[in-house]
């Protein structure tokens, strides 16, 4: 309900604002924030880092790509309503996948392996021409038509991305309240005594992983809806270091931060170019992250939270989710 | 037969640029327990150094020193500057590395350009030689790679199995408390490892510039690789970057000779299988 309340002031932007806000930065913020968002739920519950997500993300937009209208004459084309749910259980289903094969693995470990398995995604869609088509991709993907409405206009897509934004949240939060969220945040906190209970380790963390790998999905069919295209360089290196990015700016310390992250790495994206060279961006982005890093390791979210404590000059709550 | 064999020849050369990619990355883990996501960028700078030196003197000796020299001083900058004020948050630090590597990779783009670039070789490795018993021709820096693999490996172990460097490095990731107490500067000493591991990684850098090319993303392809090499040969220890290069480079050649569409899952079969088995890779030591 919570989440609810704080979407109302946003379905009345689409009124304020003009077709480049609510496309060009809005909507591609919640895409990205709900892409990160899979990457905030690893890190805030699991406690891993994952880099795997752009590839996660991929997989669900190539499904959709494959399964669907496009202009490269690869693939079958099916209804939406069964394409869809496709694409989120492959997304789900290689989640899972890879928390299996990354089930033993912690911290910086579990970081070189899922970036291997990004990276090995990455160089697969580009060998591939079979399913992938290979260095071209797929272009000319259109978003689903209800009626003679096109989801891809500006209105329709950014309410719809708003819509699942705060569901996506809303799942996150019931996620974690459930007896499986509270067992992966067991895993996270003491591995050795979830065994000496008798859990099963492995269960909570593939959980976790493919539900991860749900919420990339997600955010994989938006972004493929947005874009219009998908290519191996939407798996690529630059994207997965995108999501980590986002994520890290807003905070690893809480879901909500991947949002924050977003917002902020979208307008310095879109209005860099006013301040310095096009070609430069990776050096002010990388800029950013060194100093978030270094100064705010919990990024800006808790910087927020700080000042708002200071200001009020009584101490926060605990986090619920240190 | 003869492909079979020439086939296995490329993938020991390219199992030995493999190796001496990785040996600076798994030294800087194995000691310091850090992963330094800016190895690629590193190795690229050495490349790029590399190659503007051999331009400048013609000397490809001076250009792998220089290279070597550049990287190592980029290393013991990033240690010194960024890293070591982390020391024991190591996701922060891979984080920050990665930073590190986003700029690295940005301001190297700015200053060299786009374009590919090919390091000139001297005569002694230029052309190729005849190979005896296949009766075919092979480039002499390919062959060349698998001496400098051994002779680099060799170096490694001598430096820190048999040193009193070596010995002081180990002790310091061992009980770091315990060396301070003894008076040695342990945040110098880890500075110092990283520019060993940038001298590694730089040398690294030229020498895949000659026998391969150099051009952006040169950084990411060797990270990938110096990563797998890592995780299947086990952490930090020289024989096991070794063994998992060994694994990579031939899975790899024999991927792209057998099935070329699928090259990549050839690697990548070979570190889920080690991961599902040995999680600590095949010559690493369990964590504790």
């Amino acid at each position: 309900m919570r989440y609810a309340l704080i979407l109302i002031p946003f379905l009345v932007l689409p009124l304020l604002l003009d077709d480049f806000w609510l496309t060009q930065v809005l909507t591609r913020a919640l895409i990205l924030g709900i892409t990160a968002l899979s990457l905030s739920f690893l890190a805030t519950y699991l406690g891993v880092v994952s880099f795997a997500q752009a590839a996660l993300a991929g997989a669900a937009g190539y499904t959709i790509a494959y399964f669907g209208p496009n202009s490269v004459e690869i693939g079958i084309e099916l209804p939406f309503w069964a394409s869809i749910p496709l694409a989120l259980i492959i997304a789900t289903a290689f989640g899972g996948l890879i928390g299996l094969i990354a089930r033993r693995s912690r911290g910086i470990y579990a970081i070189m392996i899922t970036l291997a398995i990004g990276v090995a995604f990455f160089y697969f869609t580009r060998q591939n021409y079979a399913f992938f088509n290979g260095w071209t991709g797929f272009s000319g993907i259109r978003a689903p038509l209800i009626g003679e409405l096109s989801l891809r206009a500006p209105v329709p897509l950014y309410i719809m991305c708003l819509l699942t934004a705060g569901l996506a949240m809303a799942l996150v939060d019931g996620f974690a309240r459930s007896p499986m969220g509270l067992t992966i945040q067991a895993v996270r906190d003491a591995p050795g005594r979830v065994m000496a209970l008798g859990i099963p380790v492995t269960t909570p963390i593939v959980a976790a992983f493919a539900f991860s790998g749900f919420l990339a999905g997600t955010g994989g069919i938006l972004n493929v809806w947005f874009q219009e295209r998908i290519s191996s360089f939407t798996v690529g290196f630059g994207p997965i270091i995108d999501i980590l990015i986002i994520a890290v700016i807003g905070g690893l310390r809480h879901p909500s931060g991947a949002f924050i992250g977003a917002i902020v790495y979208v307008l310095l994206d879109t209005f860099a170019v006013d301040f310095i060279d096009r070609e430069r961006f990776n050096l002010l982005i990388g800029s950013v992250l060194l100093l978030i890093i270094i100064v705010a390791p919990n990024g800006l979210q808790q910087l927020v939270l700080d000042g708002g404590t200071r200001l009020r000059g009584t101490a926060l709550k605990p986090d619920k989710n240190p | 037969m003869t492909f079979f064999l020439i086939v296995t020849l490329n993938g020991l050369t390219l199992a030995a640029l493999y190796f001496l990619a990785a040996s600076g990355f798994s030294l800087i883990f194995g000691l310091m327990r850090t992963v330094n996501m800016s190895h690629g960028a590193m190795l690229m700078l050495g490349g790029y150094v590399g190659y503007s030196v051999v331009d400048a003197t013609g000397s490809w000796a001076i250009g792998v020193l220089c290279g070597g020299l550049a990287a190592s001083a980029a290393g013991a900058i990033v240690q010194a500057g960024v890293l070591g004020w982390m020391q024991g948050d190591e996701l922060r630090q891979t984080l920050a590395s990665i930073a590190i590597s986003i700029i690295m990779a940005d301001l190297m783009l700015w200053y060299w350009g786009g374009i590919t670039y090919q390091v000139e070789l001297p005569d002694a490795l230029a052309g190729g030689q005849r190979l005896p018993w296949l009766g075919v021709g092979y480039a002499t820096i390919r062959l060349a790679l698998i001496g400098f693999a051994l002779v680099t490996g060799l170096a490694l172990w001598i430096f820190i199995q048999k040193t009193r460097m070596g010995a002081i490095i180990r002790a310091g990731v061992d009980d770091q408390q315990m060396l301070r107490a003894l008076g040695y500067p342990i945040n110098k000493i880890f500075v110092l490892v990283f520019a060993l591991g940038g001298m590694l990684a730089g040398m690294a850098g030229v020498i895949a510039a000659s026998a391969l090319s150099i051009a952006p993303g040169t950084d990411l392809q060797f990270l990938l690789s110096s990563l797998v090499v890592v995780i299947v040969g086990g952490m930090g220890s020289v024989g096991g970057a070794a063994l998992g290069a060994l694994l990579v480079g031939l899975a790899e050649q024999y991927g792209l000779a057998y099935a070329p569409t699928y090259g990549v899952v050839f690697t990548f079969a070979i570190m889920v299988v080690v991961l599902a088995v040995r999680p600590q890779g095949l010559l690493g030591k369990a964590e504790q």
